[in-house]
């Protein structure tokens, strides 16, 4: 009780963590504009990811964390670069800046204690209610030399989709970014020819982004019509 | 005789008045084509059925003339239907006489949305999907995706141990298979056409194992989340122990025609060089990779499924070519047939799916006299006893099961290298966003660093040592 007491000012405990709201969603099944007398258009969720982590990370997430946060002091960048860490499943995230996105990537691959030299891959996520940060790129990073493998994340606004290339860094980032403009519009700066991969030259629009519709036509089934698949009950 | 303009009219003899307001109409309609678009690749006018592109070939020296003292600059376009290159890959080929100047890959011709697709089913539904990523090692795409998807949901711990041994198995025999199509196309691709029917005769057998314990020769999907679709028939581990001594036995014939094979030597021997500095940077991983030296295998850095307490040795050689990739290969199809045995030596009776009802999936399949099928006992149990059965199976079928949010990112070695699968969850019934980190798909990028300078039938050589898989490449 004491104890407590003495820490009343505080409004916030310490060591609480702040939840990482991404959407809020409304109503339920997929349903939209039908008159609901259910009472399931009124119900309201929050996508919250896992929150940001805080010291110790547990594991060698905390030696890992050490050697980066001097690397980066010794590489000129500022301890503000990282965002936020998460550590999750066993698997750490640092989300950082975007403008310091390949600087990060440079001192990950190039410090003997860290060296991450091996980029397995580039890849983005598109979650369209996350104002300001709609576009999230994932790059995930292994070091065969100390057998450990984390997440560099950054975002960008759909308003303004650039993020620094890591072909730079890694030239294997190469493809995997031209995949991740054509599946989502984020434009890698500084990347040596970034066109289309997948889909055709002239295609209009990005297919992999949430606002993209799947397409598809109604099925025929002994006599029964099934929507397409983006058209059916949905429960999330 | 051909006809020509009547020269005092200027228009065709025999035009009708009708047909000369349909020839000014159809006149009118180019001149708006000519204005709306011009591509230099591809001409193109308007049909009520929407725009039609007619793509044109050999208008290279349009594009960019040959530079300063270049007497001509010769394009080859090799694909996207050519037999040699694996698949429905297009390799667009600068030549000087017979050597490669420059290489230029072109994919996405077998793109079918996989990816997308994805997020608009359930998560065990998902199984079906990602199995038609690399179609020649269906059981790895299905494991790692479900291996993300246990992860996510925190049940990696619960998998019961026949349902990993058996996972095990069935990637071993997978290895086995997709290493043989590799030698039996790659043959292929070099002339050896002995190795093909060998490579392809052997596969067969595992492909008979394949039906006899899932139904499909391919796209399974019979790894889903929380364990397997069903357990093997009775009495298959004796079929399996009969047509794995079947196919290590003849695995020698393959072995006795390529290795030390002036012919096959001198096609692949320091034939698509590639160190591993070069592998590092380009992100190389599987038989190329160990080709360096390198003894990288996720099965003994990272193991999962329970690899770490197999007995097997990592593949490697040091030459950087084509022959020590095929080399590996080989000797991989010896390891794997090992580790099929011993997991057949340490099947113990089991379940093979969790326990938690909340995630198992209910149907339970047996084999009717026409193949598999249903369960009538289990049909009849949910349909006539037990309502509240019938509720559970038909929402966690309909709907499926909620995947706490995050993300995952979970890495196995494939017959092709690290085949990642990277998972995202909102919370729902459905996977928020999947993406697969295809091995082809990385390693293909290499081709130009493997064929630049050398000769243009030494690229048919460094694609087939690489073994992409175009399914996979493209997703």
């Amino acid at each position: 009780m004491t104890e407590h007491d003495s820490t009343s000012e505080v409004v916030v405990p310490e060591g609480a963590v702040t939840l990482d709201v991404v959407e809020v969603r409304t109503g339920a099944f997929g349903v939209r504009g039908s008159g609901d007398t259910s009472g399931f258009g009124g119900v309201v969720r929050t996508v919250t990811l896992p929150a940001p982590s805080v010291r110790p990370y547990g594991e060698w997430f905390d030696d890992l964390a050490d050697e980066l946060e001097a690397s980066m002091g010794a590489a000129g960048i500022e301890a503000s670069a990282i965002r936020s860490v998460v550590v999750d499943r066993g698997e750490i995230t640092f989300i950082v800046e975007r403008e310091r996105f390949r600087d990060m990537a440079a001192v990950l691959r190039d410090e003997p204690g860290l060296r991450f030299e091996f980029c397995s891959s580039v890849s983005g996520v598109h979650w369209l209610g996350d104002e300001g940060r709609e576009l999230h790129v994932v790059a995930h990073l292994q070091s065969i030399t100390h057998n450990r493998r984390i997440r560099l994340e950054t975002t960008a606004p759909d308003s303004d989709p650039h993020v620094p290339s890591l072909v730079p860094v890694y030239p294997t980032a190469d493809w995997h970014e031209r995949e991740t403009f054509d599946f989502f519009g984020i434009v890698f700066d500084g990347h040596p020819g970034l066109t289309r991969i997948m889909m055709p030259d002239d295609w209009a629009g990005h297919p992999q982004r949430k606002d993209y519709p799947l397409g598809g036509i109604p099925v025929q089934y002994k006599g029964a019509t099934i929507p397409p698949p983006d058209e059916r009950r949905s429960y999330s | 005789m051909t006809t020509t303009p009547d020269d005092t009219t200027g228009t065709w003899p025999g035009t009708s008045a009708a047909e000369e307001v349909l020839d000014d109409d159809f006149d009118d309609d180019f001149d708006d084509i000519d204005e709306l678009s011009h591509d230099d690749y591809a001409s193109a006018y308007e049909t009520t059925e929407g725009k039609v592109y007619t793509v044109g070939g050999g208008d290279w020296d349009t594009i960019e003339a040959p530079p300063e003292g270049e007497q001509e600059r010769l394009v080859v376009n090799m694909g996207p239907q050519h037999p040699s290159t694996h698949g429905v890959l297009r390799i667009i080929l600068e030549l000087d006489g017979e050597t490669v100047t420059q290489t230029r890959c072109t994919i996405g011709y077998l793109h079918t949305g996989i990816e997308k697709n994805l997020e608009y089913r359930s998560w065990t539904q998902g199984t079906t999907f990602v199995t038609r990523m690399d179609y020649l090692a269906p059981f790895f795409n299905e494991t790692a995706y479900c291996l993300g998807v246990e992860k996510l949901l925190g049940i990696t711990d619960q998998i019961p141990e026949r349902a990993s041994v058996l996972r095990v198995m069935m990637m071993e025999l997978n290895r086995v298979s997709s290493h043989l199509v590799c030698l039996a196309t790659g043959g292929m691709e070099l002339g050896a056409l002995t190795a093909m029917i060998f490579g392809f005769r052997e596969r067969e057998t595992i492909l008979d194992l394949f039906e006899m314990i899932t139904g499909l020769r391919m796209n399974h999907a019979y790894v889903r989340p929380g364990g397997l679709k069903e357990d093997i028939p009775a009495g298959s581990e004796q079929t399996i122990r009969e047509q794995v001594a079947l196919v290590r036995s003849r695995l020698k014939d393959t072995a006795n025609l390529l290795v030390d094979n002036s012919i096959w030597m001198g096609r692949t021997v320091d034939v698509g060089y590639l160190d591993l500095t070069g592998c590092i940077a380009m992100g190389v991983t599987g038989p190329p990779l160990r080709a360096t030296g390198l003894p990288h295998d996720l099965r003994k850095s990272q193991p999962y499924c329970g690899y770490e307490t197999y007995e097997f040795n990592v593949a490697t050689q040091t030459t950087c070519d084509a022959y020590g990739r095929f080399l590996i290969r080989l000797q991989e199809l010896e390891e794997s047939l090992n580790i099929v045995d011993q997991c057949l030596d340490r099947l113990r009776p089991g379940p093979v799916m969790v326990e938690d009802k909340r995630i198992a999936w209910p149907a339970q399949l047996s084999i009717g006299s026409d193949g598999q099928g249903n369960s009538l006992e289990h049909i009849r149990q949910i349909m006539g006893t037990s309502m509240e059965s019938l509720i559970h199976h038909f929402k966690l079928v309909t709907e499926g099961f909620e995947v706490p949010a995050g993300q995952v990112y979970q890495a196995i070695e494939s017959p092709r290298g690290e085949l990642g699968a990277h998972i995202v969850s909102d919370g729902g019934t459905r996977p928020y966003r999947v993406h697969f980190r295809d091995p082809s798909f990385v390693n293909l990028q290499s081709v130009p660093a493997m064929t630049e300078g050398s000769f243009l039938s030494d690229v048919v050589a460094a694609v087939a040592s690489v073994d992409p898989v175009m399914g996979g490449v493209d997703r």
